[in-house]
């Protein structure tokens, strides 16, 4: 808070939750791009997924090396959960799942970084807003959680037909008698939409709090010493406690999308 | 929490993500790993086999030994019935020598003892004649009494 001391607090978090937004054409607010969150979820994914690429290239069946032993312990642990729950071929299960873990866990990580320092450097290249935890903008978790639910979709048709797919959205979970398909339907309908949302508003809800927790945190810290003392305790507090959410939403995330897409290849 | 373009791009960056780690990263840390699996369960077998085959041949070694023992004992067991045996043979020839010898020495002793007796008997009998020559000098006619002489030298 201190290179912003002049703000008041409103200005202050208002000022950390603007998005760096770029409209695109002109056509109307939904037209418009928030650069950062696009640019530090990209960096984040070429960053990790590239790592993963870097070490499984020279991957030896032999005696693995440490970083190889990292990648294979987690690959197993992706892959054990999706062991657990989905049971058919993995191969294309477990890379997204393990994509969606690697990927939401380090933009979830983004939270640990020290907003006013980040800020800060960011202002001397001249950008002034800048939200550097893609999952606290709800468009990045929809956007994953919109995916999932388009491969679950995809997969529904894919392994039923789009005969089947239909004959379930009227005919699960109720029977398949003509009376109960409104029913049904509307049930199914009910479920594919709270899929996703409940999906992706848990991970943008806790990342978004997790954010203006820290924010009111560092307010406190720029009251006065005392204010500073308890902001920087309760800070490292609330930071050591953050890791497990963060690495909890992540897990999460990944395995209500192993569960999406198993569920996709179930017949009722 | 506006909806915004944002979504599309984010959508499609995890999509190249997705594909990226089902295209580039999957497979061949999952081949590595199924190779190593094979490679160990192999090796797995491979002991396994070792171990079996450890167990038959030292039944076989053990088989052999016994065999050998058994042969052993049997060589033994005909050495030493060869050996006595030849004792026994070796006592036998001794005892049908030495029963030959007796029985030569005998017979020569029995020979010597006839000439001697033999001699003995011609002499007693010179020396009666001589005898009788001398008490019956005068009427005694040595070859008229040659009869009576010679039954008298069987008789000695």
């Amino acid at each position: 808070m201190s290179s912003e001391a002049a703000l008041t607090p409103t200005e202050y978090i208002q000022h950390h939750l603007s998005f760096l937004a770029k409209p695109v054409g002109g056509g109307g607010s939904f037209w418009t791009l928030h650069v950062d969150s696009v640019v530090t979820a990209a960096i984040l994914g070429v960053i990790s997924i590239g790592l993963l690429w870097w070490v499984v290239r020279g991957a030896t069946a032999g005696v693995p090396t440490k970083r190889q032993a990292f990648v294979e312990l987690m690959f197993g642990f992706v892959d054990d959960q999706v062991k657990g729950i989905f049971h058919g071929k993995r191969d294309f299960v477990t890379p997204t799942a393990l994509t969606v873990f690697v990927w939401v866990l380090l933009m979830n990580a983004m939270d640990f970084l020290p907003v006013d320092i980040v800020a800060k450097i960011l202002g001397w290249v001249g950008i002034h807003e800048w939200r550097m935890v893609p999952t606290a903008d709800v468009n990045t978790t929809f956007a994953l959680a919109l995916s999932v639910w388009l491969l679950m979709i995809f997969f529904s048709i894919k392994v039923k037909g789009l005969g089947g797919f239909i004959h379930e959205l009227f005919c699960s979970p109720f029977g398949s008698n003509p009376l109960l398909w409104p029913a049904n339907f509307l049930f199914n309908l009910v479920e594919y939409i709270s899929k996703p949302l409940s999906h992706s508003l848990r991970l943008y809800g806790n990342m978004y709090a997790g954010e203006i927790i820290f924010l009111l945190l560092w307010l406190w810290a720029a009251t006065g010493l005392v204010g500073t003392v308890f902001g920087a305790i309760l800070g490292v507090g609330w930071a050591i406690f953050h890791i497990l959410i963060v690495a909890l939403q992540a897990y999460i995330f990944m395995m209500l999308t192993i569960v999406y897409i198993s569920m996709a290849h179930e017949s009722h | 929490m506006n909806i915004n373009l944002t979504l599309i791009a984010q959508a499609v960056a995890f999509a190249v993500f997705i594909w990226f780690t089902v295209k580039f990263v999957w497979p061949p840390l999952l081949r590595a790993i199924e190779q190593r699996q094979s490679q160990i369960a192999d090796g797995l077998a491979a002991a396994e086999k070792g171990r079996q085959s450890l167990e038959v041949s030292s039944k076989q070694a053990e088989a052999a030994i016994a065999e050998a023992r058994a042969r052993a004992q049997e060589i033994i067991a005909q050495a030493e019935k060869r050996g006595s045996q030849l004792i026994d043979e070796a006592k036998n020839a001794a005892r049908e020598e030495s029963g030959r010898e007796k029985a030569a020495a005998k017979a020569e002793i029995d020979q010597e003892v006839s000439r001697a007796r033999e001699a003995l008997r011609d002499q007693v009998a010179a020396l009666a004649i001589a005898g009788a020559e001398k008490i019956l000098r005068k009427e005694i006619n040595a070859q008229a009494h040659a009869d009576l002489l010679a039954q008298l030298k069987k008789e000695i």
